[in-house]
Formats: C-alpha cells, sequence, structure tokens
C-alpha cells in the first residue's frame, strides 16, 4: 500500500496525515483526523451529510479525494464555535428545534451557512427550499430548517 | 474504489502527456461523476490526472458575439456570472439547474461535456446554441462533438479546454427534472440567432438529438404553438423506472413549447 503524506489546514490548524490516493476527504478527516462532526448518510453523494467547506465553498466531502485538497482550507462543523458560543447558524437550529436525530445537522449547517453567503442582500423560502435540494432529512420535514435558516440569515447579516 | 497513482497536471501539456504515457489513465476535474463511479468500481484506471490547478481553464469570457466557458469552470459561477446572465441567461439558467449547491462548486463544463452523460444538461446548450469546443488539439463544432451515449468525439489524451457559445438573439432552456438527482428526465434547449434556429434535446434519448421538425416551424414563425402539434418519434427515445418513452416523447413537445415561449419572454 503506497501513502502520500497530505496536508491541508483544517479549522484553522494545519493537518497532515499519510493516506492513500484513494482516501476520500471525509475519511481523512473522521479517520486521520477524529473529525467525527462531519457525516457519513449515503456516500453515494447525494444526502449532503458530509458537506464542509473548502476555500469557503461547501462541498461534499464524500465526493472529493484527500489528495485533491493537498494546501486548502477546510472548515468542518467543530471549526464554527467560537469557545462556548455557537455560530449564529448553530444558535437558530438550536432556537428552532431544527434537528431531530441530529444525523444530517453538521451537513445541514454547513450547507445552510453556504446558502445565506450565496444571498446575503436578501433571502425568502422559496430559496431556501430550493438551495437545500443536496441535504436530505429524514426526521424533521424540512419546516424549522427552513425557519432556523432564516433566522440565521437575519442575524448574520443585520 | 480501487487504488491508482494521482498527479496533479502543472499545465495543459503536462497533462496530456501524462495521460498518454498512463496505462490506462482519465482526467479528474470536478470528480462529480468520476468519484462516485470509482467507488461503484465501474472504472477502474491506473492513473488519475488531475486538471485542479490549470488555472487557464477556470473563467467565463464575454465578447460581443460570444460567451466562452473555460473547461475548469464549475457550474456555481457560470450560474452566479452577471455577465453570462445578461449576454446568455438560458446558460446561466441551465449551470443552476444542475444538481445542488455542493455539485454545481465543483462540477464543470468541460467534466459534463466529455462524460456525455444521457441526461446531463450543458450537452443541449452546447448543441442548442451551436457552440464550439475547443481541445488541446483542434476545435470541435458542438454538432459532431456528442457522438453518442457516453461517447464523444475526444482521443484519449484531448482535453477539452474551452467552450465557445455565440450569442443568440433569443434562447432558452426548460427542464423536466429526475425529482431525486436532478438529473433531466427531458430538457429541452431551443434559440435563434446566427447559428440558425435550433432546438436540442437532452434527456430523452441516448444522446443528446436535434429536433428537425421543430426547427423548421421555429424557423417560419418562433411562437410556442409553431411546436405544439408536434410529436417526438418515441421509437428511439429511453424507458426506465422514471419514464417510458412515450412519456418522454411528449415532454418534448411540452418542454419546447414553454422554452419557447421564455424566449420569446
Ligand atoms: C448528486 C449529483 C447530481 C447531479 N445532477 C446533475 C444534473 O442535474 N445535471 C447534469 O448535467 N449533471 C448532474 N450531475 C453531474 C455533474 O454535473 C458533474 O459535474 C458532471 O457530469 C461532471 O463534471 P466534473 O467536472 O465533476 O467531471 P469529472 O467527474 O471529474 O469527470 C467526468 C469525466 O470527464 C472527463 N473529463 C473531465 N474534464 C475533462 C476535460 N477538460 N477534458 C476531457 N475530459 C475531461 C473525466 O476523465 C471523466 O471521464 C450530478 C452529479 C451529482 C453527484
Ligand atoms: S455522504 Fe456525502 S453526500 Fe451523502
Ligand atoms: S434530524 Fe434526523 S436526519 Fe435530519
Amino acid at each position: 500500500m503506497t501513502t502520500t503524506t497530505v496536508s491541508m489546514t483544517v479549522n484553522g490548524k494545519q493537518l497532515s496525515a499519510d493516506v492513500e490516493n484513494r482516501t476520500l476527504l471525509v475519511q481523512y478527516l473522521r479517520e486521520s483526523h477524529g473529525l467525527t462532526g462531519t457525516h457519513v448518510g449515503c456516500d453515494t453523494s447525494q444526502c449532503g451529510a458530509c458537506t464542509v467547506h473548502v476555500d469557503g465553498l461547501p462541498i461534499k466531502a464524500c465526493t472529493i479525494l484527500a489528495r485533491q485538497v493537498e494546501g486548502k482550507e477546510v472548515t468542518t462543523i467543530e471549526g464554527l464555535a467560537d469557545g462556548e458560543k455557537l455560530h449564529p447558524m448553530q444558535e437558530a437550529f438550536r432556537e428552532n428545534h431544527a434537528l431531530q436525530c441530529g444525523f444530517c445537522t453538521p451537513g445541514m449547517v454547513m450547507s445552510a451557512i453556504g446558502i445565506v453567503d450565496r444571498n446575503s442582500d436578501s433571502l425568502d423560502e422559496k430559496t431556501v427550499r430550493h438551495e437545500l435540494e443536496g441535504n436530505f432529512c429524514r426526521c424533521t420535514g424540512y419546516h424549522n430548517i427552513v425557519k432556523a435558516i432564516l433566522a440565521a440569515h437575519e442575524e448574520m447579516t443585520a | 474504489m480501487y487504488d491508482f497513482n494521482y498527479k496533479r497536471a502543472s499545465s495543459v501539456d503536462d497533462a496530456s502527456s501524462s495521460m498518454a504515457s498512463a496505462d490506462d489513465g482519465k482526467f479528474v476535474a470536478g470528480g462529480m461523476t468520476l468519484l462516485p463511479t470509482l467507488k461503484q468500481r465501474l472504472a477502474m484506471p491506473s492513473d488519475l490526472v488531475d486538471l485542479a490547478d490549470l488555472d487557464d481553464l477556470v473563467g467565463v469570457k464575454v465578447d460581443n458575439n460570444s460567451v466562452t466557458v473555460g473547461a475548469m469552470t464549475p457550474h456555481a459561477v457560470v450560474n452566479a456570472s452577471e455577465e453570462v446572465k445578461k449576454a446568455i441567461p438560458a446558460l446561466s439558467k441551465l449551470a443552476g439547474l444542475i444538481g445542488d449547491p455542493m455539485v454545481r462548486n465543483r462540477g464543470t463544463i468541460g467534466g459534463s461535456i466529455s462524460n456525455n452523460d444521457p441526461a446531463a444538461d450543458y450537452p443541449s446548450a452546447v448543441v442548442g446554441l451551436g457552440a464550439t469546443v475547443h481541445t488541446n488539439k483542434r476545435e470541435i463544432a458542438g454538432d459532431d462533438f456528442f457522438t453518442g451515449m457516453f461517447e464523444t468525439a475526444l482521443e484519449e489524451d484531448e482535453l477539452v479546454t474551452k467552450v465557445v457559445f455565440p450569442i443568440p438573439e433569443k434562447a432558452s432552456y426548460m427542464k423536466f427534472p429526475n425529482p431525486a438527482s436532478r438529473y433531466a428526465i427531458v430538457g429541452t434547449f431551443v434559440s435563434t440567432g446566427s447559428q440558425g434556429t435550433r432546438v436540442a434535446v437532452t434527456g430523452a434519448g441516448p444522446c443528446v438529438f436535434r429536433q428537425p421538425e421543430m426547427e423548421t416551424a421555429l424557423e417560419n414563425q418562433f411562437t410556442p404553438e409553431s411546436v405544439e402539434n408536434i410529436k417526438q418519434d418515441d421509437s428511439d427515445l429511453n424507458t426506465d423506472i422514471h419514464a417510458s418513452a412515450e412519456y418522454r416523447a411528449h415532454l418534448v413537445t411540452v418542454m419546447a413549447k414553454r422554452a419557447v415561449a421564455e424566449a420569446n419572454g
């Protein structure tokens, strides 16, 4: 088994690990670095549970090789809170009861921050529902997730 | 997924020569098609040649007559470009209908057309606007680029560098998406302008195709009524769990009609 040392900045820290060429970013985060907040729901690029940001953009960590991310900046769900203080999107999910089992939540939150970033001027319910098309939730019925994202949008753009 | 050698190409020439010297290599662009394929072990290339560092292949350029999209430009960039929205709104719209936001942040036009999935969106714009595909070796007319299901005119070590779309007078794209994947069950791209009047259909058959009867009717009169009674022959169309050939044929006309209405504004 040939391995290569792959380095990247994750949540502001420089990390390295020896991995195979076929190692996915999500495996690199979870298995090499114990960052298990990023979930694997489907492993077939459909569900969005594995969403993280690479250079500020939401992407599916199950559909990119660790080697493709060499040298880049990654933010995972673990990198959002400021100490004890939750990120406004996390806080809005908590306030609005936007999770039940919580499995989809890390991906939802990372994806939701992307929605706010892309629509900083104005955001309506229709846009939120449309742009959530890459994130599946089996529990909530989405209603409170949409509410949370709209609430966080107000907070984040105030 | 089987393991493979991995290399990031430093230039277009480096990419092409790395591919030529690999046993059974594959370029990787956004990986949105290739990685799922590797995971299912539907492909087992010996080498992946990553195009990610080829910055010259990223970006959109608009002049008076055309919109040029670099092969490595992600769908999200084409969708969000104010210049594209002004010059060819239908192209911006099409890019925004592909997959979901995370797919659009990674997937590229070069990857989409080189893969030529029967249900992919971009092939309909390439054919429906009479675009030209530029590679490291030559220029290929959009009409000649797509040769069959998952087949293109590309040679093994040939890579797409950019696609040049002539700016039409009017154009629109309408798609009936698969509700789960968002791939086109049927998508119809219509345009009229310097490249003539074109109707390109994706999702319905094994490969994107033009609809000559509708094109002739629209040349006479570019109105939804011109196409509403034209029936698409269903004998070569796809049947799968999502839709029968007969239903797809029906959708071709419905999507064409809606697209013409939208193009007329
Ligand atoms: C969940 C999901 C939903 C999707 N929904 C849609 C949809 O609704 N509509 C749609 O059209 N697509 C859809 N896609 C596919 C998506 O658009 C892909 O981005 C696209 O098909 C492939 O682009 P890529 O850049 O990811 O290419 P890759 O996966 O990296 O490559 C695909 C193929 O093209 C080759 N290739 C890549 N770049 C070049 C080049 N410059 N020159 C020559 N060969 C090259 C590769 O070797 C490979 O064989 C979806 C994908 C996913 C995962
Ligand atoms: S685990 Fe990545 S999309 Fe489902
Ligand atoms: S809260 Fe359970 S899957 Fe979304």
